[in-house]
């Protein structure tokens, strides 16, 4: 059947419906093993309020981990990279058109020389 | 004389009638002018669609218009030389018209909802149209002059979309921006066409691709058309002005407008391959296309990483997923001169490539689109602002999931399938290149959780705890994308084999494009 069929790369294949099958059966799994756990667990009750030491839960706004506090490490690693590639883009248009003619230029120097 | 012949003009004919008719008629009443709207979309997606079906079922076709029949190609009277304007659709332009049918259709849905409080909604669908005539136009003519034309209606439609709603000037200015970028392109554009023009007489790609000697004049010819192309694609280093106009116009237009872009794309490979093909150095100007596709799919990615603005993030993302289109069908145009090469991974690179030329567009849209609806329900499109929406937006944020697994390559949304093809096919070409595309998928991952997070995890906020699911036209457009993407990943041997391998094989063979139009009666 067409459907069956794969996605072949010339060098491997690729068969999304044996994958899905695959993924659902090990969900299958972890429903089934998670089943068999203790069932104390009740909604909207003291207990899924998260525990901070007795202290009550904060603003919501205090605790919800912002865009800004993620990958800090990431780019103080590749700070160096980052100031660079920033300044690159000034948000002036007359750079932009620069970037246009100097890509041009070269590109008709490496088609002339080639 | 059937109406299924008349169906090349028709196709950029009904949007623009309905473009030029809804400034006037739409004063009559809303419902009209939003009924003008839809149904116009409607009508060109159904005749785009049933086009790209013809060319599928029966090969591709050429339209002249003003001849005595529609594929009178070559007048008795003429000389053996084509003379009117010719649309030459062929599986590639057939493949485009398929993406602008259905993001065309689906933006225009979302927009029903998102402007229907706003002023001057006439003149925005008219300007939508306009810009899908344009898009279409440009992947369906075989004449450059026409091309240019089509460009440049795609180009102002677009610009005087993005600066639509002012937005306290910066969207004002991002038009500006979109504009000038824009024309000085189409300028050197031109230029390349007048050169093409001084040198074979004739403006039709046909002709001049089946008479090309690949002179010092070509060669600069060339160099002014593509490297256009490659900045309204958003390549690297030329791909500044996508984050500016990206970001600013409103989420439906943005997600027209990367579609925009590919038809830039479209433009570069066909002058390399229908055009030029082995007159050229394929191997030098292959290895410039897997270049600029490198730079971008990792300057790209990089630089979305640390956005704030969610609209401007996925702008960079743009930007990177061209690069894999670039990259894909750079090692096809740098392997077309070696047969054993082209066989063992061009190809398959080309059809990486393309076909996730189709899988972008859908996934990138769906994208734009979710973060029109987080924007539209909170007002808020600045990442550290947002939190908690999964409480209350839950369709949306399924949406985004969705999107953003595919975006990133995640099996099984059609993201990974052509992913797949192409880390395969680039490996046995250049190993390392291939691993810069999967590092680039990762840190693709890593941004988009980054963007999950701020916008739908954490506790609910208060200053969000009014904020509601968006209407339902907006949720359909949304839950379209999505159904083709996780329909992509799911069944992508049959798009590839019906939709993408013909495509390929059009831009392969140089001479069945010329055939088209000299080889007619």
């Amino acid at each position: 059947m067409e459907y069956m069929t794969t996605l072949s790369s010339g060098s491997g294949f690729w068969h999304p419906l044996l994958w899905l099958t695959a993924f659902v059966v090990v969900v299958v799994l972890a429903v089934i093993i998670r089943s068999f756990g203790a069932r104390k667990y009740k909604m909207d009750t003291e207990q899924t309020k998260p525990f901070l030491s007795g202290n009550d839960e904060s603003d919501p706004n205090e605790i919800h981990v912002r865009a800004g506090n993620l990958y800090w490490g990431y780019l103080e690693t590749l700070k160096g990279y980052y100031e660079k590639m920033i300044s690159l883009h000034t948000g002036n248009p007359a750079d932009y058109l620069l970037w246009l003619f100097g890509v041009l230029a070269l590109v008709v120097l490496i088609g002339l020389l080639a | 004389m059937s109406f299924t012949q008349h169906t090349p003009a028709l196709v950029v004919g009904i949007p623009l009638l309905f473009a030029f008719a809804l400034p006037l008629l739409g004063k009559i009443h809303e419902k009209i002018r939003n009924g003008l709207a839809i149904i116009g979309m409607l009508l060109t997606s159904a005749t785009g669609l049933y086009l790209a079906y013809q060319v599928f079922a029966t090969g591709a076709m050429a339209y002249v218009f003003g001849a005595a029949a529609p594929d009178l190609t070559i007048p008795p009277d003429s000389g053996g030389i084509p003379i009117r304007i010719i649309f030459s659709i062929d599986a590639f332009s057939a493949f485009m018209i398929v993406i602008i049918s259905i993001v065309g259709l689906m933006s225009t849905l979302y927009s029903l909802a998102t402007e229907k409080l706003r002023s001057g909604q006439a003149d925005f669908f008219a300007l939508l149209l306009l810009l899908v005539a344009g898009v279409i136009g440009m992947v369906s003519t075989g004449d450059l002059f026409n091309l240019f034309v089509f460009l440049e209606i795609s180009s102002l439609a677009g610009a005087a979309l993005v600066a639509y709603r002012i937005d306290k000037g910066l969207a004002v200015e991002a038009g500006l921006k979109y504009a000038l970028i824009s024309t000085v392109a189409g300028l050197f554009f031109l230029l390349g066409v007048a050169i093409l023009y001084g040198q074979y007489g004739t403006l039709n790609m046909a002709v001049i691709a089946q008479n090309i000697r690949l002179s010092r004049l070509d060669i600069i010819a060339l160099v002014l058309i593509i490297v256009p192309m490659a900045m309204k694609c958003g390549a690297v280093p030329m791909h500044m002005w996508t984050p500016d106009a990206y970001s600013r116009a409103p989420a439906a237009i943005t997600a027209f407008l990367v579609v925009s872009s590919q038809a830039g794309m479209y433009v570069l490979f066909r002058m390399f391959f229908t055009m030029f093909n082995l007159n050229l150095n394929t191997v030098t100007f292959g290895w410039v296309v897997i270049i600029l596709g490198v730079l971008s799919m990792f300057i790209g990615v990089t630089m979305a990483i640390p956005q704030k603005d969610v609209k401007r993030l996925m702008a960079y993302h743009a930007v990177s997923q061209s690069g894999y289109m670039l990259l894909g069908v750079g090692v096809g145009l740098a392997t077309l001169g070696n047969k054993e090469l082209l066989d063992a991974c061009g190809r398959t690179a080309m059809i990486g490539g393309i076909f996730h030329i189709m899988n972008h567009a859908l996934y990138k849209g769906l994208l734009f689109l979710t973060a029109g609806a987080v924007i539209y329900t909170t007002g808020k499109r600045y990442l550290n602002d947002l939190g908690g929406l999964g409480h209350t937006m839950k369709y949306t944020m399924i949406f985004f999931i969705i999107g953003a697994l595919a975006i990133a390559g995640i099996p099984p949304f059609n993201g990974f399938a052509s992913k797949f093809m192409l880390y395969e096919s680039v490996f046995l070409f250049n190993p390392f290149i291939a691993i810069i595309a999967i590092v680039v998928s990762i840190l693709t991952l890593a941004s988009f959780m980054k963007v999950f997070h701020s916008m739908f995890m954490g506790p609910k906020l208060p200053q969000f705890s009014e904020a509601k699911e968006v209407p339902a036209s907006m949720l359909t457009a949304m839950g379209v994308l999505a159904l083709l993407v996780v329909a992509g990943g799911i069944f992508p041997d049959i798009i590839v084999r019906n939709i993408v391998e013909p495509a390929v094989n059009a831009l392969l063979e140089q001479s069945q494009y010329i055939g088209l139009v000299m080889g007619a009666k």
